[in-house]
């Protein structure tokens, strides 16, 4: 056995049989071990260029947590840290077994939310690739670190499987916790499906690590209905994997760990009142928002767009959906051009930066735009209500509303469409708001009291 | 038009609620068309309420979660609608105007007269079909229920065929990736006991298939394009 291997196997040993790899044979355990790490050692490096647009594809039918799994593989990672939380548990586990496998360079479980979070920063600030996961209750525990990383220009990728965080307690699908992150700084996707989860990971640490962007990008899915089922997903042959975190190439010098004192904050504090320091605040903000915007580039180049749009063009009506919203979308469309509605259905991936370019071209002539979504609050209709303000008047229907784990029929969406084109009012308004357009301003300050 | 099928299967612990889905559903996608099944219930014990809904369709299905406007409910056992063993009341609630309730029952069964007349203002049709008696005629045992009632409702939705149905059967009980719950697992192994071989078990439950099958032909409930099933040896008693 080389001195190499048995370095390696000091600081990745082989775990529990049960989420790593199986155990040696006692006959093998004297003399010829297996190297559990053998093909993680083989994967090649090929360009994220090559891995997102050309690499050949082959399709399994695998879970959410799986497609997270097999993207981290495909991902260089240098260190993932878990703590468990529902629906999100089950996708950390998997990362484990991949440390087990040499494909994950450390991995350990954290105290809880506040300490993974840190400890990513840690990470991410000594020049490492690092990936954690969490959902609901965790992701508000964490965002304390997580609203910090941007400002610190830490590269991480954090996914974020989404579940219900207010009172009555439960562990159902509800994106709201979305709503939490928009405004922290850091680049958000939302995937629809299991297809989604894998592309927009491995996406993601490109992103995540471009010298103009150098931030953390927060993946999110609603829970359960992508992590816990299965769909299809085409990924590249496992033998590759993106290069390796280039530190060097980011926006901010790493954390200088071999000339000590090391200074564990990259910027201390800045805790004067005077003008430089409210200066200094200013600067380090705009740049950090102002990289949130030149994302969009590469999201552009790695996902192909910040959203995706079918059958917009003539649409008098447009559904604008996020998640696991526009997969309901996709059949409510389906039921729609049966009745003979002329509509269309815009997805949008990236919800920071938000498309809002996009948006105001493809809305110019709609006359109705329906925003179903997973949550309470309606955090995708405030953000369309925004980005095309002036640009369209078409009426906005900030609904149909779902939330604590209720399934969206798609029904309801149709209901929607239909009565925000024919006036009638629809069964099911009261989990919607109407904005924007000729409405009636009865119905206008009825969604003024809601935000 | 896509053809599309929503599926509401209520019936309670031990009936195969679940286990019937999973046959339809992969039988669906034998016949080269699309299907998703999202299974609901609380603790497994027998004769507490179970839901599966299954989605069924020669398009792709995107939308997920459970089925709150079904084309069609089935109902496993008559206690759903006489003790409410369901987490879904009334029985119908949410069936599409003309829509199909098909019910576990020899004739028909006598309904609160509210519930009747909701029933006809969606013009709901009701066919009463003795899946539990099919099965202990054909197959000798009340345990196989729910494939008389995949065996009819594959006829009447016309996207499968008692071929892939066997097929899936196969794959069930024959197939080495199925992963199925403890209490699923102990209900199989008593399943098992009773024949000698699996071959028989697999025989005598594609029997009660086709004999479902047939009888939904022969009511002229089955889809249009769905002929009776005749291929198939009867198979020993």
């Amino acid at each position: 056995m080389s001195e190499a291997l048995e370095a390696e196997q000091k600081t990745n040993p082989q775990g529990d049989p049960i989420t790593s790899v199986a155990a040696p044979k006692p006959a093998e355990a004297a003399g010829a071990r297996k190297d559990p790490h053998a093909e993680a050692k083989r994967q090649k490096v090929v360009t994220p260029e090559y891995l997102f647009l050309e690499a050949p594809r082959t399709k399994e039918f695998i879970t959410g947590s799986e497609a997270a799994k097999e993207a981290v593989r495909r991902s260089n990672v240098d260190l993932a840290i878990a703590y468990p939380i529902t629906p999100q548990s089950e996708t950390m586990q998997l990362i484990g077994v991949l440390y087990g496998e040499g494909y994950v360079k450390e991995y350990y479980r954290g105290e809880e939310e506040v300490g993974v979070m840190a400890a990513m920063a840690g990470g991410s600030r000594a020049g490492v690739r690092c990936f954690t996961a969490t959902a609901g209750p965790g992701t508000l525990r964490g965002l304390e670190g997580i609203a910090s990383w941007p400002g610190h220009r830490l590269p991480i990728v954090a996914m974020f499987t989404c579940r219900v965080v207010n009172a009555p307690l439960a562990i159902q699908p509800d994106n709201i916790e979305v709503a939490y992150l928009l405004n922290s700084g850091m680049i958000v996707f939302h995937a629809e499906n299991q297809q989604d989860m894998y592309d927009f990971i491995l996406a993601g640490f490109t992103i995540s690590e471009k010298n103009d962007v150098t931030l953390p990008v927060g993946v999110c899915c609603d829970g359960f209905f992508v992590t816990h089922a299965r769909g299809y997903v085409r990924m590249q042959d496992r033998s590759m994997k993106l290069p390796p975190r280039d530190a060097w190439r980011g926006a901010v010098p790493v954390l200088d760990a071999e000339n000590p004192p090391a200074r564990l904050s990259r910027d201390a504090p800045v805790q004067k009142s005077n003008f430089m320091a409210y200066n200094i605040h200013a600067v380090w903000q705009q740049e950090v928002w102002a990289a949130v915007e030149r994302s969009r580039k590469y999201i552009n180049q790695y996902m192909g767009g910040l959203l995706t749009a079918e059958n917009v063009e003539d649409a008098e009506a447009v559904i604008i959906a996020s998640g696991s919203a526009a997969a309901q979308s996709r059949e409510a469309v389906r039921i729609c051009a049966e009745k003979g509605i002329k509509i269309g259905l815009i997805k949008v991936r990236s919800i920071r930066p938000f498309p809002t370019q996009e948006l105001r071209k493809l809305c110019g002539k709609a006359k109705l735009i329906v925003v179903p979504e997973f949550n309470y609050v309606g955090w995708l209709a405030k953000e369309v209500a925004t980005a095309i303000y002036g640009y369209s008047n078409a009426k906005i229907i900030g609904g149909p509303r779902v939330y604590g784990g209720q399934s969206m029929p798609v029904e309801l969406i149709v209901d929607e469409v239909e009565s925000g084109l024919t006036g009638k009012k629809s069964s099911n308004v009261a989990q919607s708001s109407i904005m924007g357009g000729a409405v009636n301003q009865d119905d206008v300050a009825h969604f003024m009291r809601s935000i | 038009m896509a053809k599309r099928f929503n599926i509401r299967m209520a019936g309670v612990g031990g009936q195969g609620v679940v286990t019937g889905s999973h046959i339809l559903s992969t039988a669906v996608i034998h016949a080269g068309g699309e299907s998703t099944i999202v299974p609901f219930y609380g603790s497994e014990k027998r004769m507490a309420p179970v839901e599966s809904y299954v989605r069924v369709s020669d398009e792709p299905i995107y939308e997920i979660g459970e089925i709150t406007f079904p084309h069609i409910i089935i109902i496993f056992h008559p206690q759903v609608i006489t003790h409410g063993k369901s987490y879904t009341m009334p029985f119908y609630f949410g069936l599409k105007e003309d829509g199909i309730a098909l019910i576990n029952h020899d004739g028909p069964m006598s309904l609160h007269r509210d519930q009747q007349r909701e029933l006809d203002e969606r013009r709901a049709k009701l066919y009463y079909f003795p899946a539990t008696k099919l099965s202990l005629e054909v197959a000798g045992m009340d345990l196989a229920t729910n494939m008389a009632l995949m065996g009819c409702i594959g006829a009447i939705t016309g996207l499968t065929s008692v071929e892939a149905l066997e097929q899936s059967v196969k794959d069930r009980f024959l197939g080495k990736g199925f992963v199925v719950s403890g209490g699923t697992a102990a209900l199989d192994s008593v399943v098992e006991r009773k024949f000698k071989k699996k071959q028989e078990l697999i025989d005598k439950n594609v029997a009660v298939i086709q004999a479902g099958w047939n009888y939904a032909v022969d009511h002229g409930w089955a889809a249009t394009t769905v002929k009776r099933s005749e291929a198939r040896a009867t198979v020993s008693a």
